[in-house]
């Protein structure tokens, strides 16, 4: 267990040095300045911040062996755009809003999608399946700043017709403000795990076991929850990992249009500016969550399922 | 591989017996408890308030984006000049009317060999210390230094000896500018600069306390609390991202003026929808419209504001000598095919652009009015006969047998883009010319035309002071902004004598032939001058829209 859990965290460190390095590559072979300004700068200006950022040196090895030895010690050094911020306290404050949303809207996701991949499992081909997996595509299809102008659109008039200020437009800092963001950010995922959950429920419903339950007399409630719900739910397990990750960095249209000062939008941003210190720490920070939250799932894993030997 | 370990344990999930899922059980009741608090929390909290409160005075507005910091002598762009301007004083500054006044600076006196300006003794930072000339001498030594690498450094230059200092060839200290007493700063000039009292008012030209910014080193401008105000409001809260609260400064020496006790910029957002969205909800007192937002603020009958905000938008041409559109025959022919009126109406299709005619825009002050009429322009005329009868002569110029494809570089935004479909197609049936069309983010935009990577680009300049200087030298041989390289020795000379001549109205001569020179040379083809649309509380008042930052301002607005 532990010579697996150290295996695989040594893979993950070259996992984030690989994605570390092919970032750098990348964002180096982009074209443009990211010092250029609309505003011409002298030539001694441009010295003196070619210098400041260390970009007076050869990219490679002088530049890149910096980036690496900064990065082993935790530390990406100063925001281009954001010119006395460091990237770390940038990370710092932006991610917890990221993550607060995202947690918020993994919940959403996981339960709304188990609840509904099971209750269309149930009802197959009959009409609430039919209807929800309708929905499921337009879940699936619609990108998020449909929903997004859809949701806050439909918050305004809900406050409206009420005449009062039921939920926040927009904004950051109450409970209330991040109900409709998580929810617009967690509908793709709710999509994409009452799938999931339905096509692993279907596996389920008529095995062996469910139908002795059923024999023995069970409520079929009872069966539904003890017998089917539990078994089924396993897979979803496995793809809320990656999920958190993805969902918890941030999701930049959502935190744009709701105007919430999270880590996706920040991101994005960089990479529009080439804030390339910016760039390089938010990526490293994402692969590193993403790797990690992919370890603890297969953990967990061993740990839910007794069959799967962690060896 | 950390994903193979999940996938292979899929078929032997069939398993029954182990252990309720505790997230099961943990999970449902959570939900109840969640939905149960959003139905029964209280609707309008504390700080979901209304966007114009006359009983606190507080007014709540959106920032379309957080401050990269707030330095004034680094500060480059528009929202950081606009926050500056409520929080920090210079020596002068424009009135409602858009006049310029004394702010820090009683009164001043401008001369051919420098300048000299009499400060309020009564000017106060937010510690209660007084305002002295020194704060102003560090502040401009800092602007100079190389090490500060401020971008707008050149606007001083001028100033003696700024140049020299930024470049590093002297010391800070040998700048051009002493406090004679801490009430009196004399600034000694290299050349003249007659319009100096108004370029005093922008951004860099704003004091800095020394002992202050030297206590917080290179955080000072990052936060609220690195910060030393001396404007008619301070910073009491900024939260990275989220927002940015001013609050009445009671050391403002003219504190009795200010109506409003806070600025909330509540949101932090560039997304147009959601700003348009906000104020329907009654949140904020104003929004940007954008082409689309616009249609539905028409639909919902509200009063739509618009004003001039200063940028002029142009085609324009690379002079440089191994391209085609050096050829001035060439630049004629796509000259008389351009009707900037088709342009404004058809293409930009938002209201309240006006067509390019000159570089110099409307709005543009001269000795005693508008600029503009004082030396009209020429009137834009089509003539498609004559336009292809010019690039004839250019293809025989040129030695060519027919014209191989022209770049046209543009920005990556939907106007820009449409923009540049229209002139792609439009050239391409009045003058049979192949237009390639060069899509690139703002930088890469920005870096081909530095490198002369294009033929023609679509490109825009806005003023940085209430002088027509601050287009008129813009095509000057020697300004780095010429990304164009255009050189001549006239258009060289009037600009000098522009940049020299103390006489208002010999100015507005040289700015005259200067227009001419554009129009006639076809330096560049001036499309349109913008336009920005908005809508505001109704009983919000006082607020000042101008095309030099800041803009819009409301240090001196009201709510009836």
């Amino acid at each position: 267990m532990w010579r697996y859990t150290l295996r695989r965290l040594i893979q993950g460190v070259i996992t984030v040095w690989f994605i570390a390095t092919a970032t750098f590559a990348a964002m180096h072979m982009v074209p443009g300045d990211p010092l250029g300004s609309e505003r011409a700068t002298t030539e001694s200006i441009r010295q003196n911040l070619e210098a400041r950022y260390g970009l007076d040196k050869p990219v490679f090895p002088d530049q890149y062996l910096i980036f690496l030895g900064s990065m082993a010690r935790g530390d990406f050094g100063i925001s281009f755009t954001q010119q006395n911020r460091s990237v770390n306290d940038i990370i710092r404050e932006a991610f917890p809003v990221s993550a607060q949303l995202g947690l918020l809207a993994v919940l959403f996701a996981a339960l709304g999608g188990v609840l509904l991949g099971a209750l269309t499992a149930i009802n197959r081909n009959r009409l609430p399946d039919v209807i929800i997996m309708f929905l499921v595509i337009l879940g699936i299809s619609i990108p998020s700043f449909v929903f997004a102008a859809l949701g806050q659109l439909a918050v305004v008039r809900l406050n409206d017709w009420s005449g009062q200020s039921l939920l926040p437009v927009a904004g950051w800092g109450t409970f209330q403000h991040m109900l409709l963001p998580a929810l617009v950010l967690g509908l793709g995922t709710m999509a994409f795990l009452t799938r999931l959950m339905r096509s692993s429920m279907l596996e389920v419903v008529n095995t062996d076991y469910v139908r002795t339950a059923r024999a023995k007399g069970v409520p079929p409630l009872r069966v539904f929850w003890r017998h089917q719900l539990r078994n089924a739910v396993l897979p979803v397990i496995t793809v809320l990992g990656p999920a958190i990750a993805a969902i918890t960095t941030g999701g930049f249209v959502v935190e744009l249009v709701f105007a919430i000062p999270g880590l996706g939008r920040t991101f994005v941003e960089a990479v529009q500016q080439l804030d390339y210190t910016l760039i390089m720490g938010t990526t490293v920070f994402y692969g590193a969550f993403l790797v990690l939250m992919v370890i603890l799932v297969d953990l967990i894993y061993g740990w839910v399922d007794p069959r799967v030997r962690l060896s | 591989m950390p994903g193979n370990l999940a996938f292979e344990t899929h078929d032997g999930l069939r398993a029954h017996g182990d252990p309720a899922l505790p997230a099961v059980r943990l999970v449902l009741p959570l939900l109840v408890a969640i939905l149960t608090l959003t139905l029964l929390a209280p609707a309008a909290d504390g700080r979901l308030r209304d966007a114009v409160d006359a009983e606190s005075r507080t007014l709540t507005l959106v920032l379309e984006q957080d401050p990269p910091q707030l330095d004034s002598t680094r500060s480059t762009d528009a929202v950081s000049i606009r926050v500056l301007g409520h929080v920090k004083e210079g020596l002068t500054r424009y009135d409602e009317r858009n006049q310029l006044i004394g702010g820090v600076a009683e009164r001043w006196e401008v001369r051919e060999d420098g300048a000299t300006f009499w400060l309020r003794q009564d000017a106060r930072w937010s510690d209660g210390q007084a305002v002295t000339a020194h704060d102003f001498v560090y502040a401009w030594r800092r602007v100079q230094d190389p090490a500060t690498t401020s971008e707008y450094a050149f606007i001083m230059y001028g100033i003696e000896n700024a140049e020299a200092v930024n470049t590093g060839a002297l010391p800070p200290s040998e700048l051009g500018v002493r406090a004679a007493t801490d009430h009196v700063l004399e600034v000694s000039f290299e050349r003249p600069i007659p319009f100096f009292a108004r370029l005093a008012a922008f951004a860099v030209f704003l004091p800095v306390r020394e002992d202050f910014a030297a206590t917080r080193g290179d955080r000072y401008g990052s936060s609220a609390a690195d910060m030393l105000y001396n404007g008619p409001f301070v910073i009491s809260r900024w939260s990275r991202g989220a927002r940015l609260t001013l609050d009445r400064n009671p050391h403002y020496w003219e504190s009795d003026a200010i109506w409003l006790n806070r600025i909330d910029f509540g949101y932090i957002t560039a997304d147009t929808r959601a700003e348009l969205n906000l104020f329907r909800d009654g949140k904020v007192a104003m929004a940007n419209l954008d082409s689309e937002t616009m249609h539905n603020a028409l639909q919902q009958r509200w009063r739509i504001h618009r004003f001039d905000d200063g940028v002029l938008f142009y085609v324009g041409f690379n002079h440089r000598g191994d391209r085609l559109t050096r050829n001035r025959n060439l630049r004629r022919a796509f000259d008389l095919t351009f009707d900037p009126h088709e342009f404004v109406n058809r293409i930009i299709a938002t209201p309240g652009n006006r067509p390019g005619v000159s570089l110099f825009p409307a709005w543009m002050q001269g000795a005693e009015g508008r600029l503009r009429e004082e030396v009209p322009p020429r009137p834009s005329e089509v003539d498609i006969e004559r336009a292809r009868h010019y690039l004839e002569l250019a293809r025989e110029e040129l030695g060519l047998e027919r014209f191989p494809p022209i770049v046209l570089l543009t920005g990556d935004s939907p106007t820009a883009n449409k923009q540049a479909e229209y002139l792609q197609s439009m050239w391409g049936q009045t003058l049979g010319l192949d237009i390639r069309v060069d899509v690139q983010i703002f930088r890469q935009r920005l870096a081909k035309m530095t490198a002369g990577d294009y033929d023609l680009v679509l490109a825009g300049w806005g003023p940085d002071y209430n002088d027509p200087l601050t287009f008129g030298d813009l095509f000057a041989s020697w300004n780095l902004n010429n990304r164009g390289r255009y050189a001549s020795d006239e258009f060289d000379h009037w600009v000098r004598r522009a940049q020299d001549e103390l006489d208002p109205h010999l100015r507005v001569q040289a700015f005259g032939e200067i227009q001419r020179i554009v129009a006639e040379d076809v330096v560049v083809i001036p499309t349109y001058e913008r336009a920005r649309l908005y809508v505001m509380h109704p009983r919000l008042r006082g607020v000042v829209r101008r095309q030099i930052s800041p803009d819009p301002d409301f240090n001196r607005a009201w709510i009836e």
